[in-house]
C-alpha cells in the first residue's frame, strides 16, 4: 500500500515513516503544503496522513483540494491541536478520521490499517491472522470458521492487537485505545490482565493458533503459537 | 460605618462644642449690652429726679422705695468723701411674681444748697435664670436643626454626589476576572471620582490583559510540548519494538515511557483546562445525562471490578443539559474515576441523579477533605503518582462553565461529591 505522510515536524515524519514501513508500506513524505500539494497533484495514494497545521498552508486545504478532484484516497487528519473544530471540519470535508497529536504508534498502524481496509474492500472487511477472522463490518469473531462471542471490549482488544500483530502493544497504548483516553489517570493499567485472561481463555479453549504473549509487564504481543 | 454617618458624626460633635462656646460668648454678650441699656436708664432717671427735686423741696426726702423705686436721703459728706456712682444687682421682693427678683440699683452723691443728698433708683431686671434657660432651649434646638439639615444633606445631596461611587463598588464586588466582565462607569464632574474611575479602568484593563496573556501562555506553552512529548514517546515505542532489551533495559525504558505518558497526561490536561476558559468549546447540543453516566459506567467497570468495587447507580429522572458532549464525559467521568481511584476496596460507588442534581460516594478511611481545596489545581491525595491532580478542578470548570455548582463534603467515612444542576 502507498502512503503519503505530510508532516513538517522531521522526526515525527522520521516515527511514523518508520513504523508504516516496517509493515511493508511504501512511505512517501511531504514537509510542506506545496510540496503535499504537488505530490497529491501527480501520484495517487492508498492513505494519506496530512498534518493541519504546516508552516506554508492548512491540512484542511490540502483536503479540500483531494476532495475536489474526486480523489479516492482515504484521508486521515492528524492534528497537534486536539481541537474539536479541525475534528469536526476534517471530518465534515470527507476525512476518514482524525488522529490527535500525540499518539501511539499502535495507534496510527491501527488507524492505517482502518481506512486502508475500508477503502479496499468497500466495507466489507476481514482481517486474518492465524485461525482467527475478523469481519469488522459486523464485528463478528470465526476461530477455525467457528463463531465466538466476545463482549465489546474483548472484541476491541482483540482487533487492536490484531492490527499490531508480532508487535509489542503498550498496555499504555491498548488501554486509550479500548477504555477512552479519559482511563489516563486510572491507578494503574492492571485492570486490563483481567480482560487478556478472558481473552486468552477464549483463544485457547476454541484453539486458535495465535496466543497473547505478556512482554516484560510492559505490554502485549499477538503472537503465533 | 459608612462615610456619610462618619462624617455627621464629627459634623455633630464639632457642632456640639462650637455651639456651647457659642451660647456662653452670646450670653456674656448679650448680658452686658443689657447692663449697659439698664445702667444709661438709671443714670437718666437719676438726673431727671435730681433737676425735679431742685425744684421741689419735698422730694428731698424720700426714705421709702414706695411705687417709684428711689429714695434721696439727706448724709454727712464726711462719710461719702470720695464717693462714686456704684451699681449693685441685688433682690426684691415682687408682688406680681410673689418671689424676690433681681434688681438694678444706682447709689449717688449730690450737693444741693450746701447740703449732701444720697440718691438710690432702682430698676426691675432681666431674670438670670430665666434667661439661661431661654437661651439654653433655643440652642438645643439650633443644634437639632443643624443636625438634621446635615443628615438631610447627606442623605439626599451627598448621596447623590456619591453615586458613581457605589455604582462602582457594587459591580467590584461582583467581579470576576475568569468571567471578563466589563464595568461601566457613571460619568461625574466630581474630579476625585473621575480619578477614581480612571484609575480602577486602567488597573482592570492591565490585570484582564496579563490574565489573558497568562492563559494564553499555558495553552501556547502546551501547543508547544505536544510535538516534542509525541516525538519522544514514539522514539521509545519504536526502540521497543525494533531491539531485543535485556529485562533491565525493558523496565528502564518502561519507566521513561510511563514518566512522559504522565508529562503527555498533564500536557492534556492543561491544554484542556485553558481551553474551558478560553471559552472554545462551543458547540453544544441537548446530552442526555443518564446516558453519558451509563456509558461512564460501562467503559470504567473492569476498573473498578478490579478493585472489587461495585458502581451503583439510580436515576430518578432522565436528564438532559444543553452543552458540549465531551465536556459532559469530561465532567462526570473524572467525578467517577476520582471515586475508583479513592475509594476503599472492596465497597461500593453510590450515584444518583435526578432532575436538581447528580451525587457520587466512595468509602474510604481518609478522613474529610478540605472543602474547597479538594478542587485546586494540583491538590493531591496519597501520593498517587498517576494523578495529575487536575481532574477535579477541570470538573470544576466545567461545571462553573454550564453553571452548575460543584460542592464537596465528608459523612460517615463517605466522601461525597454533589453536582448541583441550577
Amino acid at each position: 500500500m502507498k502512503i503519503l505522510i505530510v508532516e513538517d515536524e522531521p522526526q515525527m515524519l522520521e516515527n511514523m515513516a518508520q513504523t508504516l514501513e516496517a509493515e511493508a508500506h511504501i512511505v512517501e513524505s511531504a514537509v510542506s503544503f506545496k510540496e503535499a500539494r504537488q505530490r497529491i497533484g501527480v501520484y495517487q495514494y492508498d492513505c494519506i496522513l496530512l498534518d493541519i497545521g504546516l508552516p506554508d498552508g492548512s491540512g484542511l486545504e490540502l483536503l479540500k483540494i483531494i476532495k475536489n478532484k474526486g480523489l479516492e484516497d482515504g484521508v486521515i487528519i492528524v492534528s497537534a491541536k486536539d481541537s474539536l473544530d479541525d475534528k469536526l471540519n476534517g471530518l465534515n470535508l470527507g476525512a476518514d478520521d482524525y488522529l490527535p497529536k500525540p499518539f501511539h504508534m499502535a495507534e496510527l498502524r491501527a488507524r492505517v490499517k482502518a481506512v486502508l481496509r475500508r477503502r479496499n474492500f468497500e466495507g466489507h472487511t476481514e482481517l486474518q491472522f492465524g485461525n482467527v477472522v475478523i469481519n469488522t463490518s459486523n464485528r463478528m469473531i470465526f476461530i477455525g470458521k467457528k463463531e465466538v462471542e466476545l463482549n465489546r471490549k474483548e472484541y476491541d482488544v482483540l482487533l487492536y492487537l490484531t492490527s499490531n500483530k508480532d508487535r509489542l502493544v503498550n498496555k499504555t497504548a491498548l488501554a486509550e485505545h479500548v477504555w477512552g483516553d479519559n482511563i489516563d489517570q486510572a491507578d494503574s493499567f492492571d485492570f486490563i490482565y483481567s480482560q487478556i485472561k478472558n481473552l486468552r481463555k477464549k483463544l485457547e479453549s476454541h484453539k486458535a493458533d495465535i496466543e497473547i504473549k505478556a512482554v516484560y509487564g510492559i505490554g502485549y504481543k499477538l503472537q503465533n503459537k | 460605618m459608612k462615610l456619610l454617618n462618619y462624617t455627621t458624626t464629627y459634623f455633630s460633635a464639632i457642632l456640639l462644642v462650637l455651639i456651647s462656646i457659642w451660647a456662653v460668648v452670646f450670653y456674656y454678650a448679650m448680658f452686658d449690652e443689657i447692663y449697659d441699656s439698664i445702667d444709661d436708664g438709671l443714670d437718666n432717671r437719676k438726673m431727671v429726679l435730681i433737676a425735679r427735686a431742685s425744684k421741689d423741696p419735698n422730694l428731698m426726702q424720700k426714705p421709702q422705695l414706695d411705687e417709684y423705686l428711689y429714695t434721696i436721703e439727706k448724709v454727712d459728706f464726711k462719710n461719702y468723701r470720695g464717693f462714686k456712682d456704684t451699681y449693685n444687682d441685688t433682690l426684691m421682693y415682687m408682688i406680681n411674681e410673689e418671689d424676690y427678683e433681681p434688681v438694678r440699683t444706682l447709689e449717688s452723691i449730690f450737693r444741693m444748697n450746701n447740703e449732701y443728698y444720697k440718691i438710690k433708683v432702682v430698676t426691675s431686671m432681666v431674670e438670670e435664670d430665666d434667661q439661661i434657660e431661654n437661651l439654653l432651649f433655643y440652642t438645643i434646638l439650633l443644634y437639632s436643626l443643624l443636625v438634621i439639615s446635615i443628615l438631610l444633606l447627606n442623605n439626599f445631596f451627598l448621596r447623590k454626589t456619591w453615586k458613581p461611587f457605589y455604582h462602582l463598588m457594587a459591580q467590584l464586588k461582583t467581579f470576576r476576572l475568569e468571567k471578563n466582565q466589563s464595568i461601566t462607569y457613571t460619568p461625574t464632574k466630581i474630579d476625585e471620582f473621575t480619578l477614581l474611575n480612571n484609575s480602577i479602568e486602567k488597573l482592570l484593563q492591565k490585570t484582564q490583559k496579563s490574565y489573558e496573556g497568562q492563559k494564553q501562555f499555558i495553552e501556547n506553552a502546551s501547543h508547544e510540548l505536544q510535538t516534542p512529548l509525541a516525538i519522544a514517546i514514539n522514539k521509545l515505542e519504536i526502540l521497543f519494538e525494533e531491539n531485543e532489551l535485556t529485562e533491565n533495559q525493558a523496565e528502564q525504558l518502561q519507566q521513561a515511557l510511563e514518566n512522559l505518558e504522565r508529562l503527555k497526561r498533564l500536557n492534556r490536561s492543561l491544554l484542556l483546562i485553558s481551553k474551558i476558559e478560553n471559552d472554545q468549546f462551543q458547540p453544544n447540543e441537548n446530552v442526555d445525562i443518564n446516558a453519558v453516566i451509563e456509558k461512564i459506567i460501562f467503559n470504567f467497570s473492569e476498573l473498578a471490578s478490579h478493585k472489587n468495587m461495585a458502581m451503583h447507580f439510580s436515576a430518578m429522572e432522565k436528564v438532559s443539559k444543553n452543552m458540549n458532549p465531551d465536556l459532559a464525559y469530561t465532567l462526570f467521568s473524572n467525578l467517577i474515576k476520582n471515586a475508583i481511584s479513592h475509594g476503599n476496596s472492596g465497597t461500593d460507588i453510590i450515584m444518583e441523579l435526578d432532575a436538581k442534581k447528580f451525587s457520587i460516594s466512595n468509602f474510604s478511611e481518609n478522613s474529610s477533605l478540605e472543602n474547597e481545596a479538594v478542587f485546586k489545581r494540583f491538590q493531591k491525595y496519597n501520593g498517587n503518582k498517576n494523578s495529575t491532580g487536575l481532574g477535579l478542578s477541570i470538573s470544576k470548570s466545567i461545571a462553573e462553565k454550564y453553571g452548575f455548582r460543584l460542592h464537596y463534603f465528608y459523612k460517615n467515612n463517605q466522601h461525597f461529591f454533589i453536582l448541583k444542576f441550577l
